[in-house]
């Protein structure tokens, strides 16, 4: 089957930047696939159905099948109430953007993607969780969801149907923990954004201890356009067995850093050398992280691996969010992993012991190889740090996450690591 | 005392919550805004406007980074020191800041006009390096343009 639309995310964007409202988005076919879960006696199983059919995974960075995760929520009368949606637009993974742009300028493709998802999970509340940093974005959004309402795809009997949904904008008050799906939670619910201990799963007990769904941006603007054009469609969209398009970025010293609607399963090659453009002239390619801060380090020879969930993994890292960094010869890889681990390290909530103070220490030994008092052993501390952080260790992903780079980078860039200590300096300063 | 104007606006807010409590973010974002941060007065007024304790309601506050608990300039500028914008040349601005404004991160200028903070990605790293200044995006920062951009705010 031919793809009836190549990008389906991002079709409706103009090129000025300016927003898409309601009536251009009705124009462009936009609120038909509410129409047909609604009104036309689609079940919420079967939109479940569909989104697996469709093999629709996580676009925050896990990859966990979309359908799977609704499919935990209890359905039916005597199921708990209120069942909750929430979608996860606290974009703050170092180096990621591309929520963004769905959010400043397609805003009711979103609200659209929470009223078919509210749907198949029976949800009577959705909540849109926004870093309190885009203020664009919450501008654009709460115009959006006051025009949805005005059109009655949002409130009591949507479209006349027996389905009613209330969307609101919770805007964040900072922090990186939010990003953490039970972090979020607790952030919701007016609480310090420490991780919740699971299981209970917050599918069955999650927002206010009732069920509910955290998706991210990217994930529920993809649900529309699987109602639309049908499982296979979306299948076909990709080039390797996951399916649909992605946001692909990037950033760094490359020739045209920026955001693209591909096919999952580019590889990274092509994003890198065709439409980020390669490396400015004058720097040398050394590395990258493919999809933000907490995936690990590739090198030259696995550039012509798929960005995909498994083919990345077959190599030992993540596509993550999509949204890579790349590392050039002028940059220290021992800085630039300073840097991130500066990053965890203050972003670490506090609530376990081998990120509080592993992150910490970690941060101290970088930043004093970088000040040219390396110590010999630094590096067997690091890598014993880096094996402690789980997963397993730790109520969430933060240190696990923070290990990726960390192990990556003393392997891909041991030379480095060693000079700096050995030479008592860094070389690039 | 809140004003009406703070309450009614928390209101509209709470109204979005089954408890309580859970506005509390919200509610000092809210008067944040109106008084530029959140003193010790305020978060006791808030506290007792939703039924918590103050100390509940300062362990909240002193969580998120966005939440100011002691007074900031006129301004708050927060410059992006994540990865992608730490490669593009952080370091460089935020030296020019510091020069130009003769303070740290941290720090208030001495005639109130400018508060300069970190602040984690932006999420705009295919523009970096980057910075906010209250509500706006600057982007593809050089000293230049960090200069002209700080004269448009009085």
């Amino acid at each position: 089957m031919t793809p009836l639309i190549e990008k389906p995310l991002t079709k409706n964007m103009r090129p000025d930047g300016s927003v898409v409202d309601r009536k251009a988005y009705e124009q462009a076919g936009g609120y038909q696939a509410v129409r047909k879960v609604v009104q036309h006696g689609m079940t919420s199983n079967a939109v479940t159905d569909a989104v697996k059919d469709a093999n629709l995974r996580g676009r925050g960075g896990a990859g966990f099948p979309t359908a799977k995760k609704w499919s935990f929520v209890p359905l039916g009368k005597d199921a708990p109430s209120p069942t909750y949606l929430i979608c996860n637009a606290d974009e703050m993974e170092p180096g990621t953007f591309k929520d963004r742009l769905l959010l400043e300028r397609d805003p009711h493709q979103l609200i659209e993607g929470m009223i078919i998802s509210g749907f198949a999970i029976e949800a009577d509340v959705a909540y849109i969780f926004l870093r309190g940093e885009y203020v664009l974005a919450a501008e654009r959004l709460l115009r959006a969801i006051a025009e949805a309402y005005d059109a009655h795809y949002l409130g009591k009997n949507i479209l006349g149907s027996d389905y009613s949904l209330e969307l609101h904008l919770h805007l964040s008050g900072g922090r990186y923990m939010c990003g953490e799906e039970t972090g979020l939670l607790n952030a919701l619910e007016g609480k310090r954004a420490n991780p919740r201990s699971k299981p209970p799963f917050p599918p069955v007990v999650g927002l206010f201890g009732k069920p509910t769904v955290v998706n991210n941006v990217e994930t529920l603007c993809c649900v529309p356009h699987i109602i639309n054009h049908g499982a296979a469609w979306f299948r076909a969209l990709g080039r390797t067995q996951d399916a649909g398009t992605k946001l692909f970025g990037a950033s760094g010293k490359v020739k045209r850093p920026g955001l693209w609607e591909l096919p999952m399963g580019t590889t990274i090659r092509e994003i890198l050398e065709e439409h980020a453009g390669g490396m400015r002239d004058g720097v040398t390619f050394r590395g990258l992280l493919p999809g933000g801060a907490s995936t690990d380090f590739v090198t030259k020879e696995h550039l012509d691996t798929p960005m995909d969930y498994s083919a990345m993994a077959t190599i030992g890292s993540r596509m993550g969010t999509g949204t890579m960094i790349v590392l050039d010869d002028q940059t220290c890889p021992v800085g630039m992993t300073w840097n991130l681990m500066h990053f965890f390290a203050q972003e670490s909530c506090g609530w376990c012991t081998p990120c509080w103070s592993g992150l910490g220490w970690v941060e101290r030994i970088l930043k004093s190889m970088e000040e040219g008092q390396g110590k010999p052993g630094d590096l067997d501390k690091l890598t014993s740090q880096a094996n402690m952080w789980g997963p397993g260790a730790t109520f969430c992903a933060l240190a696990p996450g923070a290990a990726e780079p960390l192990h990556s980078a003393l392997k891909c860039f041991r030379d480095d690591f060693e000079r700096h200590i050995r030479e008592k300096r860094c070389p690039w300063r | 005392m809140l004003s009406p104007e703070e309450i009614s606006e928390i209101e509209a807010e709470a109204a979005h919550y089954p408890r309580r409590d859970a506005v509390c973010i919200d509610a000092m974002r809210i008067v944040q805004r109106h008084r530029g941060w959140v003193s010790d007065e305020s978060l006791h007024d808030i506290a007792a406007h939703l039924g918590m304790s103050v100390t509940d309601l300062d362990s909240v506050a002193t969580f998120y980074n966005l939440i100011f608990r002691r007074p900031v300039g006129r301004h708050v500028i927060m410059i992006c020191d994540s990865v992608s914008c730490w490669m593009m040349g952080y370091d460089r601005m935020r030296e020019h800041l510091g020069m130009r404004l003769g303070i740290g991160l941290g720090d208030t200028t001495s005639d109130n006009r400018f508060t300069l903070l970190p602040i984690v990605c932006l999420g705009c790293c295919d523009r970096a390096p980057a910075m906010m200044v209250d509500d706006d995006l600057h982007s593809g920062l050089d000293p230049q343009k960090i200069d002209r951009a700080l004269e448009t705010y009085t």
